[in-house]
């Protein structure tokens, strides 16, 4: 079932001298199976935007419809619409309370109110998609690495089955090598379990390489809605609200102001390797 | 929610209650507020009132926020209101079973209830036009005369400008986990009460671990920057008292010695007692 936000606007402190507009008339279709990436300045509103999908925030303007149904409506359950889309909050290691990982995994289920069998099967598989160690599911959860927590954190809202896997940040304050793997994991999840997936994201490359379609945020409204070769083509107006483009259309960009045949259209370093590689075998 | 508790929140203007030294607007909420218990007639909280509202209107901070702090205290008020009701001695009026409303208890319940009101609403003023930093370095330099008892005020005015510092910090840590919790299927509003609390649990854990942390940080960046204890810190904008201050003390001191002696003038009650009677009687 697809989300739908109908020309919604989110303000914070309404009515006061510090209000902001943090949304200002979205609209955006996001039906299953895409992979999404959410990209924009800080405070362009993309936390925000986030937390309207799965009815943690309501708009103060317009509408959000899952299956057809308003969420703003009083009979519309929200408890079940976030067992639908499932949201990993920025830093989401600080959610964990549990004595152990397997236990606070178990949180989601129980609270959706599976048998303790299901929910321990439940636990399980999403420990296991996460590629969480095995000989640490009982460990203390303060006694894992930045990483580690990370991944129990996904895995915690995994364990809910969602179909929308709603992703802030995930990669914030991780070293390279941990990035990575979250974002493969991610990935993988994408094509294998088939999981439409949002990440919010800071990285330009991240985007690139992985996403099918990009919706950039500025100043609270939808600036652009593509695919990111279409979104990365736009490299002046992307400046102008403090981002970039990859770094790989970026060096294509000047090697061709340097007078080189490369294809300015490159997101990913092997689209811009191979294009250069082209290019100079075409000059011998 | 907890956002609507008004003191501990300051509202940002430029007026001349907010310019005063804290050491003037704190003994002037004491004096206020024991002013407020030793009157004996209304015309003593008449005279209070007209000077609440006037130092209300100086403020420059809107009527609005300083009545939202009395949100806060709406059951306190309304169970002080009904004990005195209900229970002060006298000359009955009404009758339901075993109690009485009394002429006495009336009179009683509206008292207290003045007082209450005025007492938030005059403490809440000086929180919303004195920023939480200068509230402490007015403590500390007030309450200076306790070192000679072996009372530690520097650090604990420390102590208190850090706390009132993470109130905002913590609130919105709240706020962050319960949304997370929220996303996982949390339900904080259902059930009774053992449920509720119980619910709680997967916030204030991770909050607790939270405000250690923080504060684990917070011990360390201090000591990386040499504090070593409050005595003999000097300050960077150290408090020094204005013609304003001058001023203002004497205005206060006018106001209490004036109304404490009109509200408690013998003739004056005796006025109003007269008056009050006749209305019950008839
Ligand atoms: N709880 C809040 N109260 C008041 N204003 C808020 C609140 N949360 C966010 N804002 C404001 O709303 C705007 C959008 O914030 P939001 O957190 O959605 O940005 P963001 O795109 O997620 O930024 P970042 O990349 O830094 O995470 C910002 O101007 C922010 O200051
Ligand atoms: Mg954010």
């Amino acid at each position: 079932m697809p989300l739908i936000l109908d020309h919604v606007s989110q303000i914070y402190n309404e009515g006061t001298k510090e209000s902001v507009r943090a949304l200002d008339d979205v609209s955006l279709i996001i039906p299953e199976g895409q992979f999404i990436g959410i990209i924009g300045h800080t405070g362009s509103g993309k936390s925000t935007l986030v937390q309207h999908l799965n009815g943690l925030m309501l708009p103060k303007k317009g509408s959000v419809f899952y299956n057809g149904k308003d969420i703003s409506d009083k009979d519309f359950s929200r408890k079940e619409l976030r067992q639908h889309v499932g949201l990993v909050f920025q830093y989401p290691e600080h959610q964990l309370f549990e004595t152990d990982v397997f236990a606070d995994v178990c949180f989601g289920p129980k609270n959706m109110g599976l048998s303790k069998k299901e929910t321990e099967l439940a636990a399980f598989e999403a420990l296991r998609m996460v590629h969480f160690p095995e000989d640490l599911y009982y460990a203390s959860v303060f006694e894992l690495s930045g990483g580690q927590k990370r991944r129990a954190a996904i895995a915690g809202v995994l364990a809910m089955k969602p179909d929308f896997l709603v992703l802030d940040e995930p990669t914030a304050g991780l070293d390279p090598v941990g990035r990575l793997e979250i974002l493969g994991m991610v990935s993988e999840l994408h094509k294998k379990s088939g999981l439409t997936i949002i990440l919010v994201s800071h990285s330009m490359e991240d985007v690139a390489t992985y996403v099918e379609r990009v919706i950039v945020m500025d100043r609270g409204r939808v600036a652009y809605d593509d695919t990111p070769r279409e979104v990365f083509s736009h490299a002046e107006e992307l400046k102008e609200m403090g981002l970039g483009v990859p770094e790989s259309t970026e060096i294509a960009a000047m090697l061709r102001a340097r007078g080189f045949d490369v294809d300015p259209k490159v997101i990913t370093e092997k689209e811009a390797a191979d294009s250069i590689y082209a290019a100079l075998k075409a000059r011998r | 929610m907890i956002r609507d508790i008004t003191i501990g929140q300051y509202y940002q203007t430029d007026s001349v209650m907010h310019r005063l030294d804290p050491r003037v607007k704190l003994l002037g909420t004491l004096l206020f507020i024991v002013a407020l218990f030793m009157y004996k007639n209304p015309a003593g909280y008449i005279i209070a009132i007209v000077f609440l509202f006037s130092v209300i209107k100086l403020s420059g901070v809107p009527v609005k926020f300083i009545t939202r702090g009395l949100k806060g205290i709406l059951m306190i008020l309304m169970i002080t209101v009904l004990i005195n009701l209900f229970l002060t001695p006298g000359t009955a009026i009404v009758t339901l079973g075993k109690v009485s409303i009394t002429y006495e208890g009336v009179g009683m319940a509206f008292t207290m209830m003045l007082r209450l009101i005025m007492l938030i609403m005059g403490s809440s003023i000086v929180t919303l036009t004195t920023t939480p930093n200068n509230l402490t370095d007015g403590l500390e330099k007030g309450l200076g005369f306790l070192k000679v008892f072996h009372v530690p005020v520097g650090d604990v005015a420390m102590m208190m400008s850090i706390a009132l510092r993470f109130i905002p910090i913590l609130m919105e840590e709240t706020d962050r986990i319960m949304k997370a919790q929220l996303a996982r299927g949390a339900d904080f509003e259902s059930g009774n009460l053992v449920k509720k609390a119980k619910s709680l649990v997967p916030v204030l854990v991770p909050l607790f671990v939270s405000a250690f942390r923080r504060a684990g940080d917070l011990a360390m960046a201090m000591e990386a920057r040499c504090y070593r204890g409050g005595d003999g810190r000097t300050k960077m904008k150290p408090l020094i008292y204005k013609r304003r201050d001058i001023i203002a003390y004497i205005i206060l001191f006018l106001f209490v010695i004036v109304s404490v002696w009109v509200g408690r003038w013998s003739v004056i009650s005796g006025f109003f007692n007269d008056l009050y009677l006749r209305f019950l009687l008839n």
